[in-house]
């Protein structure tokens, strides 16, 4: 550019338009040849994964009535959708979990934000039962499952339980932290302003430990679907833990992977869920920049 | 901003009394963690007449905004009084905001809302509160910004929110916690000529905390020197440059700006230079 001559100065501001539309197009075919071969990459991924294990088992380098194998656990998943399994339709027992897992969650989720913003909010029964929080942070919970089955029975409200006990501390130091780090400045501000305690809370402290309880939902959820997954598998009259346990009882990988890859699908569905809800709520958040995408 | 109808002064009339600050003899202690006792601010003794801009200049770590923190009711005093208004402050002070150097916006509410939380806090109702808080962004400059969130405004427009929300209960005192520390020079002096506009408008008692002699001469009828910590009152100066000033960064190139800053900072550079010694030894 810099070695313009007069004739070509005047077709200059032309030039740099159609350079400029130039460089857009060339941006996008970057982007679509970028995406292309992520999706090359992904695809060849699984295909060697899946491939491998397939061929593996086919030799028999690695044995099929231990390890299952791909075609056979596709076979066993449509088993499941057509023929149903010993213990009803497998929509009823996907159901069943999804039922305890949601219920779980909620009744955690609740417990653990509700108490959370109590306790960071008033310092003298944080540091009365803090130690007992952490103590029973501690402990193996889902050896709990084992109790509450031998307690309550084989019906849904153990799976329940153990699931909302999961989810509740992972919400609940979520919830805890976040009141702990809210802006003190907006605090005096607005208690300068004339609100009271109440409305400090309302103002303020929940709204800002809302980001946080947002962020641990996702870990929750997982939690909820563990927690009832594990509670059937101790003991239950439906559900997909039962599925699963029955088939480990029968020497029937394939139906376990089966299984597996249903919780995968609904787990992911539940999480696409979350995410929305993270949106709608925490929209007034910066966007995070790690997403724009360097060409 | 000069042609919207100017608010009423509520609760003015004849009320002029009511926004003089009297400090006497203030002490504030904190425990350190340690539990040693550290002395933030001792014997400090000030009056801010009612509609007056005062700056409390001094040396970083020498409890301005201890100070300010008694002044607002939101810490108690160890020993000493603060009365506003004749009555001794006792819980926080009714008709006060306050403005930080970190601008003190709710992320989470729009540019409105975050106005709006001064009227509505009070128990305006929200048509009220509405109306009042897009007048004020009017008057700040930032109509059609209603709906934006903060992180999506510049420093300087933040600040602007957080100057209306500060003003727009009519407070009868401003506290001002170094406002415009973090901005930089053009924007800074944009937002001091607005401070100064607003407040001739509204004339609330100002306490002005601010690190720029500059900017403390160019605002204020009173600027206080602190000594280092403890801190107390070494100095007190008044600036008799005329009402209005106009635009703050012309009033600096003026002869009378000049020697009082000048004096001022003979008075200052002893306490900035021990403070600065303290913190050099002790790292």
């Amino acid at each position: 550019m810099t070695t313009l001559t007069h004739g070509e100065a005047r077709n200059g501001n032309a030039r740099n338009e159609a350079q400029a539309l130039d460089g857009k197009a060339i941006a996008r075919r970057a982007a679509r040849r970028r995406t292309t071969l992520v999706w090359i990459g992904r695809i060849l991924l699984s295909v060697i994964v899946f491939g491998g294990w397939q061929w593996f088992t086919e030799v028999g380098w690695v044995d099929k009535f231990f390890f299952g194998q791909p075609t056979q656990i596709w076979d066993s998943l449509v088993k499941l959708f057509t023929e149903g399994t010993a213990f009803g339709s497998i929509w009823e027992n996907i159901w069943v979990t999804m039922q305890e897992a949601l219920y779980g969650f909620i009744v955690g989720t609740l417990a653990g934000a509700i108490l959370g913003i109590l306790l960071g909010s008033n310092k003298y029964l944080a540091a009365v039962v803090g130690p007992y929080i952490r103590i029973v942070n501690s402990i193996p919970r889902i050896v709990l499952g084992s109790i509450f089955v031998v307690a309550f029975g084989l019906g849904i409200f153990p799976k329940i339980l153990l699931a909302a006990v999961l989810v509740f501390f992972v919400v609940f130091f979520n919830a805890f932290q976040g009141v702990r780090e809210v802006d003190q400045n907006l605090v005096a501000n607005v208690r300068v302003l004339g609100a009271s305690p109440l409305q400090v809370a309302v103002h303020v402290t929940i709204p800002s430990a809302t980001t946080w309880i947002i962020a641990s939902l996702h870990t929750a959820l997982g939690f909820s679907i563990i927690g009832a997954l594990v509670s059937e598998v101790l003991g239950a009259q439906r559900g997909l833990g039962l599925i699963i346990s029955q088939a480990q009882g029968s020497f029937d990988p394939d139906t376990v992977y089966a299984c597996m890859i249903i919780i995968a699908v609904v787990t992911l569905s539940a999480e696409y869920l979350i995410g929305l809800l993270e949106k709608k709520l925490l929209k007034w958040r910066p966007p995070n920049r790690s997403e724009a995408q360097s060409i | 901003m000069g042609d919207n109808p100017i608010r009423p002064p509520a609760a003015r009339e004849g009320a002029d009394g009511q926004a003089r600050i009297e400090i006497a003899g203030l002490t504030k202690r904190y425990l350190t963690p340690k539990g040693e006792t550290f002395t933030a601010i001792r014997d400090v003794t000030l009056t801010i007449e009612p509609g007056q801009f005062c700056s409390i200049v001094g040396p970083t770590g020498c409890g301005k905004s201890t100070t300010l923190a008694q002044v607002s009711g939101l810490e108690k005093p160890s020993a000493g009084s603060v009365k506003v208004g004749g009555n001794v402050v006792d819980g926080v002070t009714d008709g006060v905001s306050y403005m930080f150097q970190a601008d003190a916006l709710f992320p989470w509410k729009s540019v409105l809302s975050n106005v709006m939380m001064g009227p509505t806090l009070v128990g305006m109702p929200k048509r009220e509160a509405t109306e009042l808080a897009r007048d004020w962004l009017r008057r700040v400059g930032l109509a059609g910004f209603e709906d934006r969130y903060p992180h999506q405004l510049s420093g300087g427009m933040r600040k602007r929110v957080a100057m209306a929300a500060a003003l727009i209960n009519n407070p009868r005192i401003l506290l001002m916690d170094e406002p415009f520390g973090a901005l930089d020079v053009q924007t800074k002096a944009i937002m001091q000529n607005e401070l100064l506009q607003l407040w001739e408008e509204l004339r609330p008692s100002v306490l002005f905390i601010t690190h720029d002699l500059d900017e403390a001469v160019a605002l204020s009828d009173r600027v206080v020197i602190m000594t280092s910590s403890p801190g107390s009152v070494k100095d007190v100066f008044d600036i008799d440059l005329p009402r209005p000033r106009g635009n703050v960064q012309q009033i600096r190139h003026e002869q009378r700006f000049i020697e009082l800053q000048g004096q001022i900072w003979e008075s200052l550079k002893d306490e900035v230079t021990r403070a600065y010694a303290r913190t050099a030894g002790a790292a």
